[in-house]
């Protein structure tokens, strides 16, 4: 896939993780990773960004003794991903456009 | 490798970052190492999953400006005494110049890499304009009865025409090569700035 795209969808599953209820660095992980290919390392500037474009908000809390950062999805995240939903309903109807000529050459 | 071991690899590596940013990279992977544990991983086995160093560090750089680094790098550690101060101002005639020079290469090591793009492009717009002149000239040719030279100029705006193609479809592989030789470039150079500060 292509990498800009790949980065793009990135971010939108990593909203879409967080958008039910905070998460945590490994949970989302775990959520992800049946989707798209998400590792530690490509994870982590992927938060930072998103957090610096406020799109999420991170809190700390106790876990077990030790600390823990949860996730929390902010209002522009929100829209961040009905943003991108809007977009692919364009693509998808781009894709059926070019899967039909496809049907009508076979 | 343990735990400990990685994160005080991980800290050595991202040394020329600012503080801040280095113990948000450390908390998150030290969280991370720890959930993994409670998982029903082995330490080893944890810090394992975490993948190379090399992935990790260039993963982090790669969303670190430059400008953030080179102000890592020039803020002083301490408050500067006096004498260095001095020095600081005495010496200014070479280092000034010098981190001018520096930044100018930087800028200039750019500069080649998209003009190869633009060049690259403009021979193809030559080739095709080329083409398209000696089109209208070999029928200019044709209707003036200048037969011979009329196909000669012909096939030559063909050969145009064919190299124009060519040109074109390798330049947008070209391009993309030299997109992802600069990204390399820029990383490279923001790995000097941490490496630097690791031999200290």
């Amino acid at each position: 896939m292509d990498i800009q795209l790949k980065r793009g969808l990135l971010d939108v599953c990593v909203l879409a993780a967080i958008k039910n209820e905070d998460s945590y660095g490994y949970q989302i992980i775990k959520d992800v990773s049946p989707y798209v290919e998400i590792s530690e390392s490509t994870l982590y500037p992927i938060l930072r960004r998103l957090e610096a474009s406020n799109l999420l908000t991170v809190r700390t809390a106790e876990h077990n003794g030790r600390l823990r950062k949860y996730y929390r999805i902010t209002q522009s995240g929100l829209e961040r991903i009905e943003a991108f939903k809007e977009e692919w309903k364009e693509i998808m109807s781009i894709y059926s456009f070019v899967t039909k000529e496809d049907l009508c050459h076979e | 490798m343990n735990k400990d071991m990685f994160l005080s690899a991980l800290r050595t590596c991202l040394s020329g970052l600012p503080q801040k940013d280095i113990d948000l990279s450390l908390d998150y992977y030290s969280e991370i190492i720890d959930d993994r544990i409670e998982d029903g991983l082995s330490e080893e086995e944890a810090v394992k999953a975490m993948g190379g160093m090399d992935e990790i560090v260039s993963q982090i750089l790669s969303e670190t400006s430059l400008s953030k680094l080179v102000k890592e790098k020039v803020r002083p550690k301490r408050r500067l005494k006096a004498w260095e101060i001095v020095l600081l101002i005495l010496g200014s005639p070479v280092w000034f110049p010098l981190a001018i020079a520096a930044f100018v290469v930087f800028l200039a090591v750019y500069i080649v890499l998209w003009a190869v793009i633009v060049v690259l492009y403009a021979c193809v717009l030559g080739f095709a304009a080329g083409s398209v002149g000696g089109m209208a000239c070999s029928i200019i040719m044709f209707a003036t009865h200048r037969t011979v030279g009329g196909i000669f100029i012909f096939g030559a705006s063909l050969v145009c025409g064919g190299l124009a193609i060519l040109m074109f479809m390798g330049s947008g592989k070209a391009t993309k090569g030299i997109i992802w030789l600069s990204k390399k470039f820029l990383l490279a150079i923001k790995g000097c700035f941490i490496r630097k500060e690791e031999s200290k």
